[in-house]
């Protein structure tokens, strides 16, 4: 089967949201024999999907390559699978991207966050990670005075700390809550996520993995550790694993009432 | 009328030198806790990744809000042809320009990185209603800084079809940029307590009282030094009628917009905790603005002898401003204090306080860096109208 874009390791543990490993049985196994088809199909289409089952990327962005709005990278969450107090994705977004908890949630930086959502009639409650959703037409990107927050061409919602002034209007625009201000000096920083002190920060959907054809730290983490519970790729390519799985499932989109478009599908909230 | 002849402060009191070192005292402490917030970050305050817009915001935008009001009274002196108004253009004009100039410097130093000013005035994004504030801004200072060469410069000022043109533009564009200062809540889509068009008419009511409280106080101030009748009982009585009729404008529009999120059941959360429920901001509401910022003011303007008396004047003038910053303390900090609604109807917990509201202390160097806007507006003005003719001559 295909695994979209999706990381190798994740799907060599069988998590990485394919029907392998699934106990749900809701891919039949019709939906099967098209998966695997589908793969195929894209492990020779260079550039459509970047990786195989199991296998390392296909394809990377060159670095002088342009980035395209042919590509728009997505996830898709599947909230049964997050089991609550398990915070792998959270984890793994640290040490990937250098931010840490120094034991004061209000003034930390919070790439990704887990949220508890409970139903106060019956009590029933689900898990989920939050992050900057990556919206189609971000708050974040609008407001911004200097075009610091922008959205690249495939989707992915960045901040360049170059022109950020550290204004935090985008933080008050954002409809999540997905962007943390630098309070206090930096330490110890990732050559790949540049920080700044008094300039604003959220999740990069780990652009620098994207661009060498890998899949963000926390679908990795979570496929590799916990509940295989999320899912990347293309939400442009409708051979994607993740387009098709939004096109057949019944997925949400938080605050999707505000017509932002996110990039973040969940499932089975 | 008779022409208006202007002069300098210059026959001031030893106290015209000690509110100058009084405010030179907190500006020096406002910078310095600038220099701290800059040096050690954002950490030495109380703000935080919830409540990100604190007291500096709360004086920034209460100066920059009183200063395009503080042009009310040019405004009404060259736009609307009332000459009685006319011997207080010029300080109407200075005080705007000092009002925003200890607003803007407020709002500059508590940027992440004040030091990136000038890409703040070179890169823009002119989706951002934020950038086109920085052009209102720079623009009010302009023309009203060319609104005033044309009344005080000797031949400028004889031309009175350039005065009205200047003085139209002026006034079209302090209504402009208020619209946008207002704007920069009402366009904020996600939270409950802003994302509301009145946001841009209720800030353009709140302007033009703090602004006309602003040059109340500022009269009062110099006529303390002068000892001279600057403020006539004519104009005591014209102040007075002005300043209850912008109270209401804000009371009117403070109620419409309540009342329109108290008839959306979606919105019943975030009134529940402003006007009920909310503490610190809560009493704010009720207590600061609408109680000691409206009703007290509308009270004493309203007594039968005493409220057409320059003390009552005075003393609403500063129940008003008392009141503006509870307002905006109650606007900008509990609109932000009010958690985001995520899920609609559910509990939601996280390590980031989501469905909970968020905790807010203001720290000594935010207090003092709101303050030294005030006390940099005040040395604008003060050194200003001794330096040159902005007061008028009193007609012996």
């Amino acid at each position: 089967m295909s695994c979209g874009s999706t990381g190798g390791a994740g799907c060599r543990s069988g998590g990485c949201g394919g029907s392998g490993g699934r106990t749900e049985g809701d891919l039949s196994r019709r939906a099967f024999l098209r998966d695997s088809a589908a793969m195929t199909v894209t492990t020779l289409a260079a550039g459509v999907t970047l990786h195989v089952f199991g296998a390392e990327p296909a394809t990377a962005r060159a670095p002088d390559e342009k980035v395209t709005a042919k590509v728009r990278w997505g996830l898709l969450i599947d909230v049964s699978r997050c089991a609550d107090g398990c915070d792998q994705c959270v984890v793994a977004c640290q040490q990937e991207n250098g931010w840490r908890d120094t034991g004061h949630p209000e003034t930390d930086a919070q790439w990704i966050r887990k949220l508890t959502v409970k139903n106060p009639r019956n009590g029933a409650s689900f898990s989920l990670p939050m992050m900057c959703q990556h919206c189609a037409e971000p708050p974040c990107v609008d407001v911004c005075p200097t075009g610091a927050s922008f959205k690249r061409a495939d989707g992915i919602v960045l901040v360049d700390k170059h022109i950020c002034i550290g204004c935090r209007y985008c933080m008050m625009a954002c409809p999540y809550n997905a962007r943390s201000f630098i309070h206090e000096p930096l330490e110890d920083q990732r050559p790949h996520a540049p920080r700044g002190k008094g300039t604003v920060e959220s999740c990069t959907l780990c652009v620098h993995r994207v661009d060498e054809g890998r899949v963000p730290a926390c679908v990795e983490a979570c496929n590799d550790s916990a509940g295989g519970a999320m899912l990347f790729g293309d939400l442009n390519d409708p051979a994607s694993e993740i387009s098709r799985r939004v096109a057949s499932y019944r997925t949400t989109r938080i605050r999707s009432d505000l017509g932002t478009d996110p990039g973040v599908h969940y499932r089975n909230i | 009328m008779a022409k208006v002849a202007y002069q300098k402060l210059e026959d001031h009191g030893s106290a015209y030198w000690g509110l100058l070192a009084l405010n030179a005292i907190v500006l020096l402490a406002g910078l310095g806790a600038a220099w701290v917030m800059e040096h050690r970050g954002h950490i030495v305050t109380g703000m935080t990744n919830r409540i990100v817009w604190g007291t500096p915001h709360v004086f920034a935008v209460f100066l920059i809000v009183a200063a395009s009001g503080a042009l009310n009274i040019a405004s009404i002196s060259s736009v609307f042809g009332r000459s009685e108004y006319k011997p207080y253009a010029r300080l109407s004009g200075l005080l705007a320009i000092a009002l925003l100039i200890g607003g803007l410097a407020v709002l500059v130093l508590d940027l992440g990185r004040p030091d990136r000013l000038i890409v703040a005035m070179t890169t823009y994004n002119f989706k951002s209603i934020f950038a086109w504030n920085i052009f209102l801004y720079v623009g009010f200072l302009a023309i009203v800084a060319a609104y005033l060469f044309v009344m005080m410069d000797r031949r400028a000022s004889r031309m009175s079809h350039i005065g009205s043109a200047v003085g139209g533009l002026a006034f079209a564009w302090r209504l402009i940029l208020t619209t946008g200062t207002g704007s920069i809540f009402g366009w904020l889509v996600a939270r409950e307590a802003y994302g509301a068009a009145i946001m841009a008419p209720l800030f353009i009511a709140a302007s033009l009282l703090y602004g006309l409280a602003f040059t109340v106080l500022a009269l009062a101030g110099l006529e303390q030094e002068k000892r001279r009748d600057l403020l006539s009982d004519e104009m005591t009585g014209k102040f007075r009628g002005l300043l209850a009729i912008f109270i209401l404008a804000v009371l009117h529009l403070t109620a419409v917009h309540h009342l329109t999120n108290l008839y959306a059941s979606e919105r019943h959360g975030v009134e529940r905790f402003l006007l009920l429920a909310g503490g610190s901001y809560t009493v704010a509401f009720w207590v600061g603005q609408i109680l000691v910022g409206s009703m007290v003011p509308l009270a004493i303007l309203a007594l039968p002898r005493l409220g057409r008396s320059r003390t009552a004047l005075i003393v609403a003038s500063a129940l008003c401003l008392a009141g503006g910053l509870a307002q905006m303390y109650v606007i900008i900090i509990g609109g932000q204090a009010f958690p985001l609604n995520l899920f609609p109807g559910m509990e939601v917990m996280s390590s980031f306080q989501d469905g909970q509201v968020a905790a807010y202390r203001a720290s000594l160097p935010e207090v003092l860096l709101g303050l030294s806007g005030l006390s940099l507006a005040v040395l604008v003005a003060g050194i200003a109208v001794k330096l040159l003719p902005f007061l008028p001559r009193p007609t012996q």
